[in-house]
């Protein structure tokens, strides 16, 4: 079983990489960017087979480790 | 007085930490992130700058879940000293035994150069041999410095007099212009500048001294 983890920078959490990626977007000419947000996608590959076993071992995974709930938040899909 | 410093994979400022302790007449065992226990009867634990284990995930992350960190938890949650420099600083802020956490410098940039920081409090082990308000130049060499935190943390930190040094001229965007923090109990440092660098008349001044002959002297004493 797969499972895929996105994090992000809580909202309101200054992102100064994001905004690095928006301005060099604007000087190549891409108007029209008002916000950029950079974050992690983190993908695991899983003996568990039980869906909510695994998705409950990743979300631990997240608060314990893979995620700081100090400025970040995170999602999990498991396919 | 009995001072065990940590060392990680990627860790760098190690024995400058050490070399510090000793100077400021510390007994000093080096103890490596696979050891489950400190040595019996450490007073402080120093976790030392770097960059832990590459800075993968984030910065201090993996360090903070190694078996030492357990132990550094163990000994600080029993009223022990713990000092964190720069990466010591984001392990702390990660294992939780400090607030708030570090992000990358507002502008991007890898900064090493000295600055200057004002001595924000007194009261502490680490800060009893400083003046109230003295103004010290210390090093920095950081990429992830910004110090970050919810409201209510940064206005707990202020109200108790846990703001132990603030920069002068805020090099990375933290806020309130944070450089170091205590713990509540004022037994844990975390700082992103170096005192360690600035301990020997090599180099330049020894200011930074003053932080380590504090501690050592009052916990001598204790």
């Amino acid at each position: 079983m797969k499972a895929r983890v996105h994090v992000m920078l809580k909202t309101g959490v200054l992102d100064p990489q994001g905004e690095a990626v928006r301005h060099a977007l604007g000087s190549l000419g891409f108007d029209g960017v008002e916000g950029v947000r950079q974050g992690k996608v983190i993908e695991l590959d899983l003996t568990e087979t039980d869906k909510s076993k695994a998705e409950a071992a990743v979300k631990d995974m997240c608060e314990k480790l893979l995620a700081n709930t100090v400025i970040e938040s995170y999602s999990v899909e498991i396919a | 007085m009995h001072a065990a410093v940590v060392v990680f994979p990627g860790s760098n400022c190690d024995r400058d930490m050490q070399v510090a302790f000793e100077a400021a007449g510390a007994k000093v065992s080096m103890v490596w992130h696979k050891d489950t226990d400190l040595p019996q009867g450490v007073d402080v634990v120093g976790v030392p700058g770097g960059f832990s284990f590459g800075d993968y995930l984030r910065c201090g992350a993996i360090a903070a879940n190694s078996p030492i960190c357990r132990a550094v938890k163990g000994h600080a949650e029993k009223g022990g000293y713990v000092l964190g420099i720069c990466n010591g600083f984001q392990v702390l802020c990660e294992t939780g035994l400090l607030p708030g956490t570090l992000l990358r410098n507002a502008k991007l940039k890898y900064i090493c150069k000295a600055i200057d920081l004002k001595v924000e409090t007194t009261d502490s082990a680490y800060t009893s041999g400083y003046g109230q308000g003295d103004e010290i130049t210390i090093p920095i060499a950081h990429h992830d410095g910004n110090y970050f935190a919810d409201d209510e943390t940064i206005a707990a930190l202020e109200d108790q007099n846990r703001v132990a040094f603030r920069y002068m001229d805020n090099p990375n965007g933290s806020l309130n212009d944070i450089a170091g923090i205590l713990s509540d109990n004022r037994r844990v440092l975390g700082m992103m500048p170096h005192p360690e660098r600035m301990a020997d008349p090599v180099h330049g001044n020894t200011q930074g001294s003053i932080l380590f002959s504090s501690l050592v002297g009052e916990l001598q004493s204790a």
